[in-house]
């Protein structure tokens, strides 16, 4: 972010931060965070590839790919 | 015979059945509506051949399911195949996905086609459609001797735009705080987001994943039955997705409400908001009651916490699932800089919206170590504590009657704090933070010639409720408004 961005956008979230913080009034004690909002048990699903052989179409939307990878700047000098 | 774009879904299914008009007809009266229409900014691109395809196969015999021959617009952030798929966002501009998301794919199954894809805030964050990376939507309707710019509402905006300017029939829609249901407030049509789980969200852009909910957006209640069963159902590819039949809600559609309680939540007479709308809420009790409803007082206690608690969930959640846009994979790159992180960092500077960004900081920072408990943990407590206090309350009543917004539309440009902005969806999060479905569906116009919202909310699964409640209260209403042509 520039600096401009970051004086403006400084106070907006201290407005913002200040507004949520009235979940303080709130007494929560004894209180399970939520987990699920609808009641259900996380299904397994078979331990099998069921995706897969689909390189190219992984890369087509890659602003740079080489030799079937994704291209970066150099991380390595 | 009425102009084909003013029919509903239910009236155009019933006319390709009598052979009283073609598909094709339908899709090119559409087509052009959809190209004449460009001063709303709706469609962020337009498909033709999508919606003439579906048409000639519904035509041919070759699609014969319940939403053949009816042409319908994609909200931007379901991933449609080969597609232009941006939800609203610079980050994902030239983005065509090599797969289509399992709730168009439903609908692909179903016979429908695509007029194209519809404008939204930027990622679904905004309630006015003006952070949009395209523009914001100008909304169909004016407030009466005024030409002032409006907003359809958001994040759903283009959706709600479309569907009352008769440039779709129906359209997708998706909800993470209020995004269906605003909107279709705003511009006077029908809108349920379903029981989190309904519809798969496996190919719609994450934004708030354990809020985030597909739902159809439509001009009457049936339309929106008749799309919410195409659009549900069970998915393994989405962990959360609900493993159930999909009910059979236009069938069982039904204005009869004998026997039924409608809850009045005391919490959410809050001040500020216009005498009308309170107005309309109380003539809505009076309309349900009418339908055989016995009204009951009950108390939400936690509503005034669901905003803050909303915005500590929601933009934690965000800068998790934004946290993909680096410029590796898909999407913009900036180019020209020199090591990997700044590459990330330039990407992510340049392809952001102020809103997004927003977002993304608050999300960090109440993620982060030293904030967590106090935030996160603390918001998810508050959460489970409002989801009990919807859970006491059905124990009282079967639907809730609420307005859907504090406010009609306002104009573009009007509201620039960001509270205020977050203020409109005061009505329709503590739902969502809940699960639960709900709907909101037009009673009236406001002093100005705007339309206000009634909003319905049901206990969890119980969609059958809400929409039966939504029926009672569109015969009642007589809502025919529509706004005045001027694009």
């Amino acid at each position: 972010m520039s600096d401009e961005e970051i004086e403006r956008l400084a106070p907006e979230l201290n407005n913002i931060l200040g507004w949520v913080e009235q979940l303080g009034e709130v007494n929560t004690d004894g209180v399970e965070p939520l987990t699920a909002v609808i009641d259900q048990k996380l299904r397994l699903r078979d331990d099998v590839v069921n995706d897969g052989n689909i390189r190219d179409d992984v890369l087509a939307n890659a602003p740079a790919a080489q030799h079937g990878f994704f291209a970066v700047p150099k991380v390595i000098e | 015979m009425t102009e084909l774009t003013a029919k509903t879904i239910a009236e155009l299914r019933e006319g390709l059945r009598s052979r009283e008009f073609t598909a094709r007809e339908i899709a090119e009266s559409y087509n052009g509506a959809v190209s004449a229409a460009k001063a709303l900014n709706a469609y962020t691109v337009t498909t033709p051949d999508d919606a003439l395809a579906a048409a000639d196969a519904a035509d041919s015999g070759r699609a014969t399911g319940s939403l053949a021959g009816i042409p319908l617009g994609i909200k931007d952030l379901f991933a449609t195949k080969g597609v232009d798929t941006t939800a609203g966002s610079n980050i994902l501009k030239g983005f065509k996905p090599r797969y289509e998301s399992t709730v168009t794919a439903n609908l692909r199954k179903a016979g429908a086609g695509m007029l194209g894809k519809l404008n939204m805030d930027e990622f679904a964050m905004g309630s006015s459609n003006e952070t949009s990376a395209y523009g914001p939507v100008i909304s169909p309707w004016r407030r009466k001797g005024s030409n002032v710019g409006l907003t359809p509402g958001g994040s759903s905006g283009g959706s709600a735009a479309a569907v009352a300017a008769m440039i779709a029939p129906g359209a997708t829609g998706t909800d993470t705080g209020g995004s269906i249901r605003q909107p279709a407030a705003f511009a006077g049509i029908c809108g349920i987001k379903p029981t989190y789980g309904r519809c798969s969200r496996w190919g719609i852009v994450s934004f708030a994943s354990s809020l985030d909910q597909a739902g159809p957006m439509a001009r009457t209640v049936r339309d929106c039955a008749i799309l919410l069963e195409a659009m549900a159902g069970f998915d393994p590819r989405d962990s959360t997705s609900l493993d159930l039949p999909v009910p059979q809600w236009e069938a069982n559609l039904s204005s009869n409400l004998a026997g039924k309680r409608v809850g009045i939540p005391r919490e959410y007479r809050i001040d500020g908001v216009p005498a009308e709308i309170n107005a309309l809420w109380d003539l809505g009790l009076e309309w349900l009651k009418d339908a055989g409803a016995t009204p009951v007082e009950i108390s939400l206690p936690h509503t005034q916490y669901a905003l803050p608690t909303y915005y500590i969930i929601a933009p934690a959640e965000a800068s998790s699932n934004l946290a993909r846009y680096d410029g590796v994979r898909y999407g913009l790159r900036v180019e020209g800089v020199k090591t990997l992180d700044d590459m990330y960092a330039a990407t992510r500077a340049q392809g952001f919206g102020a809103e997004v960004k927003r977002r993304i900081m608050i999300g960090t920072y109440v993620l982060s170590a030293g904030f967590y408990d106090a935030y996160f943990t603390k918001a998810q407590k508050v959460r489970a504590l409002i989801k009990q206090d919807f859970a006491t309350a059905f124990e009282q009543c079967d639907l809730i009657l609420t307005p859907t917004a504090p406010s009609a539309a306002f104009g573009i440009g009007e509201t620039t704090d960001p509270l205020a902005m977050y203020l409109n969806d005061v009505f329709a999060v503590p739902a969502s933070l809940a699960g639960l479905p709900a709907m909101s569906v037009p009673g009236g116009l406001d002093g100005q010639g705007l339309p206000l919202g009634l909003h319905i909310i049901g206990n969890e699964l119980d969609e059958q409720t809400v929409l039966n409640a939504g029926l009672a209260i569109e015969e009642r209403a007589g809502f025919t408004a529509r706004p005045e042509k001027w694009w």
